[in-house]
């Protein structure tokens, strides 16, 4: 190892490491790291959330129950099968199986599109019913409207930036699966897919939680 | 004479030329030397501003500049310098160079991605830039709501932008540096074996990858806030204004942890070196470093004391505040064993490292009173939390950063400095410093409260003694820079080693090869083992 202070680089073996195995792992740390950041990005959110929600408990499951529950579990699942698909093109990387990949790929994006279309279809209806926070905004039934607003400000920031990460997520994919059709990944070369693959989990993640947040506060309640 | 073959050598500066090599590098050395630019010209453009704010209150009619551009000034004296200047100061510069060779690697884990947060750096300083230009912006660095999302009538999306780009940079820069140290260490390159700059980098690493994301999505909401009318933070909506302080304070208490905690390593190694002792305690101060780190994150609240927060909430941030004290104390405690029986020589590092630890112990008292939530009150908001804070950043921070400019600056450019000027301004900083920032801590303590410029008539004697000493400090700071750029072209050519450090980035050339190392050392010994080094020292001799 000591010896071998320079060597031809090559895609598994940049410059700066001694083994691809020291480069793979460098690789997985830092996207995992990163993760810890998004965590803390989304954390910001989730406290904001938190915050208003246990001072206007009322007023947050009345807004929340205005989000029809069955596209966003309908959503969900989408969401998770394409997290399945995207495991599935690991594992057909890691077995260095080609055309699989690509496959595998190109599902998960367009699992990952259905998803975004349904959310730009459900961002569509509160334009239409006026629950858009901002000056026009109006919710029928309560006499208070500020924390209905604030209700839909935070599902509108916590939504908008969950499919920017999507939106962010498939250009990824796009970039891969040109990659894996040129044939740039195999059983011994494979991180971009593994650490994209991290990231879309995560996405999903987010989602998971987004769900019952903003969709199904009014369950408990008796509604 | 050695002077011939030095020149003919190829090193990281002569592999290439021309500004596409530098632009397009992915080489951290020179990504490190792109930061001291950039950074170098925020310290100064954040001078300026500084100068003005001081200029201003010689009279106390407040005849200079109107109300509303003082407050454009301050603001934009904050922005420049806490976010384009002390952030990235150490670690991206020094950090950047120096740390991969400390631990014995060619380049940082993603040199791309290293290039890519300078590129943000640049950007997020544009934005910043042209809200400068464009009229300024008049929010205090803090951005309080709801008068930066509703009422300030002044640049605060370009600003807060500049600052949200920025920001990702300082992300970026810490997760690289957290892997690098992980994954990139030498053969025999221990944890403990590890020089305590690389300990200090790694907590700063961590708060830099935990608060600064906080920080942005903060921002986010604020955009939202100011352009879509949204009201996140609006109380006429039922929103809090306060939410706003806590998830601020939550990145910037931490982030002044970014800015001194790079400071004491390079403390560290200074003592160390210029008292040819190994650093006492070696063990309490890498952990200190971590428990600052940690610390850091839970006592924002402090900033909050008279900001409705809860009695309550209120001691237990004030208890966890002093808590902070200790892993700091055990630093100057242990840098200051270090000192005894040593063999000190007073060069200009160390000339620096002297003043950061009497200034930074001021700083750090002076922390304790404004902690303690009796004393906060009747002093929030005055000069005195002006002077305590500037204590820790500029005596703290600038001073070490300079002195680490002049530690490595052999290793750096291959030459050396004039050591007379720099003596001369390494005294004339601290002097100057002290005469600035010493007679605002009166100010504040007689109530003098920050961020005015009309004031009663029996402050002026305090206020002209504070300008007075600024200006001593502008020609301090100013004198770096010429004999800096003259030792380029005639300074004497630094050897490999001359101070007789003991670090890996001692043992290659000055400057150092493209590669840093021309074989993959292998650490053999505990961190500052002066035994190591004297024979090297004699050949250099």
């Amino acid at each position: 190892m000591a010896s071998e202070a320079h060597h031809a680089e090559t895609l598994a073996l940049r410059e700066q490491f001694d083994t691809e195995e020291q480069q793979k792992d460098a690789s997985t740390l830092g996207m995992w790291i990163f993760l810890i950041t998004e965590i803390m990005f989304f954390g910001g959110l989730f406290l904001a959330y938190t915050v208003y929600r246990s001072w206007y408990p009322q007023i947050f499951a009345v807004a929340s129950s205005s989000l029809n529950v069955y596209i966003g579990a309908a959503n969900t699942v989408v969401l998770l099968c394409s997290s399945l698909t995207m495991v599935l093109a690991v594992r057909a990387a890691q077995l260095g199986r080609q055309k699989s990949i690509v496959w595998f790929l190109i599902l998960t994006l367009i699992l990952g599109g259905v998803f975004l279309g349904v959310k730009a279809y459900e961002w569509n209806e509160k334009f239409v019913e006026h629950h858009i926070p901002g000056p026009s905004f109006h919710f029928e039934g309560i006499a208070n409207q500020g924390p209905a607003q604030l209700f839909f400000s935070l599902y509108f920031a916590m939504t908008g930036l969950h499919a920017l990460h999507m939106v962010i997520g498939a250009g990824l994919l796009i970039t891969l699966i040109f990659q894996a059709r040129k044939g740039r990944f195999s059983a011994s070369y494979m991180t971009p897919v593994d650490v994209v693959g991290l990231y879309w989990h995560f996405v999903d993640i987010i989602w998971i939680f987004l769900f019952p947040l903003l969709y199904l506060i009014d369950r408990h309640l008796g509604r | 004479m050695i002077t011939a073959a030095v020149q003919e050598r190829e090193h990281y500066l002569n592999a290439s030329y021309g500004i596409k090599s530098w632009l397009l590098t992915k080489d951290h050395k020179r990504i490190g030397l792109l930061y001291l630019a950039t950074i170098t010209l925020f310290f100064f453009l954040g001078g300026a501003f500084a100068t003005l704010i001081r200029v201003e209150p010689l009279t106390p009619q407040g005849g200079l500049v109107s109300s509303e551009t003082y407050n454009k000034l301050f603001t934009m004296h904050g922005v420049a310098m806490i976010f384009f200047f002390l952030i990235p100061s150490i670690p991206a510069t020094l950090g950047n160079f120096f740390l991969p060779m400390m631990i014995g690697a060619r380049d940082l884990a993603f040199p791309r991605i290293n290039l890519l947060s300078w590129y943000l750096l640049v950007v997020g300083g544009l934005f910043a830039l042209f809200a400068m230009l464009a009229g300024g912006v008049d929010t205090g660095w803090t951005f309080y709501t709801p008068y930066s999302t509703t009422y300030s009538n002044s640049w605060v999306i370009a600003t807060a932008l500049g600052i949200f780009v920025a920001g990702f940079s300082s992300i970026l820069t810490g997760l690289n540096f957290i892997v690098t140290i992980h994954r990139m260490r030498a053969p025999g390159m221990t944890w403990f074996r590890l020089p305590l700059f690389v300990w200090s980098m790694y907590g700063t690493s961590l708060i830099q990858v935990l608060g600064t994301p906080v920080l942005a999505v903060t921002i986010v909401l604020l955009f939202c806030e100011r352009v879509f009318q949204i009201g996140i933070f609006n109380p006429a909506l039922g929103g809090d204004p306060v939410l706003f302080q806590h998830l601020f304070w939550f990145y910037s208490h931490p982030a002044v942890y970014i800015m001194i905690l790079p400071a004491m390593g390079v403390i560290s190694e200074l003592v160390s070196t210029f008292s040819r002792k190994p650093v006492f305690g070696y063990k309490f101060v890498a952990f200190s470093s971590m428990a600052i780190a940690v610390l850091g994150f839970l006592v924002w609240g402090h900033h909050l004391f008279v900001s409705t927060q809860s009695v309550y909430a209120g001691m237990v941030f004030s208890f966890l505040s002093y808590f902070v004290a200790i892993p700091s104390a055990i630093k100057v405690f242990n840098w200051t064993a270090t000192l005894y029986k040593g063999s000190i020589s007073y060069a200009t590092p160390m000339l620096y490292a002297f003043g950061f630890i009497g200034l930074f112990t001021i700083g750090g008292l002076t922390g304790l009173f404004v902690a303690s939530l009796g004393i906060d009150v009747h002093v929030t908001d005055t000069y005195f939390v002006v002077a305590h804070f500037h204590y820790i950043m500029v005596g703290g921070t600038i001073m070490a950063y300079l002195g680490g400019v002049h530690y490595w600056w052999p290793k750096m450019t291959g030459r050396m400095y004039p050591e007379i000027w720099a003596r001369l301004s390494a005294l004339i900083i601290f002097l100057g410093f002290n005469l600035t920032f010493f007679p605002q801590f009166i100010l504040g303590y007689m109530g003098m409260p920050r961020r005015y410029h009309v004031y009663p008539p029996e402050f002026q004697v305090l206020h002209v003694l504070s300008t007075a000493g600024a200006s001593v400090l502008a020609v301090g700071y100013a004198m770096p820079m010429v004999y800096f750029i003259w030792s380029l072209r005639y300074g004497k050519l630094a050897p490999a080693n001359p101070w007789g450090a003991t670090g890996l980035e001692w043992k290659t050339a000055s400057p150092p090869p493209l590669q840093n190392f021309d074989e993959t050392p292998v650490m053999t010994h505990e961190a500052y083992d002066y035994s190591t080094v004297i024979e090297e020292v004699i050949e250099v001799g």
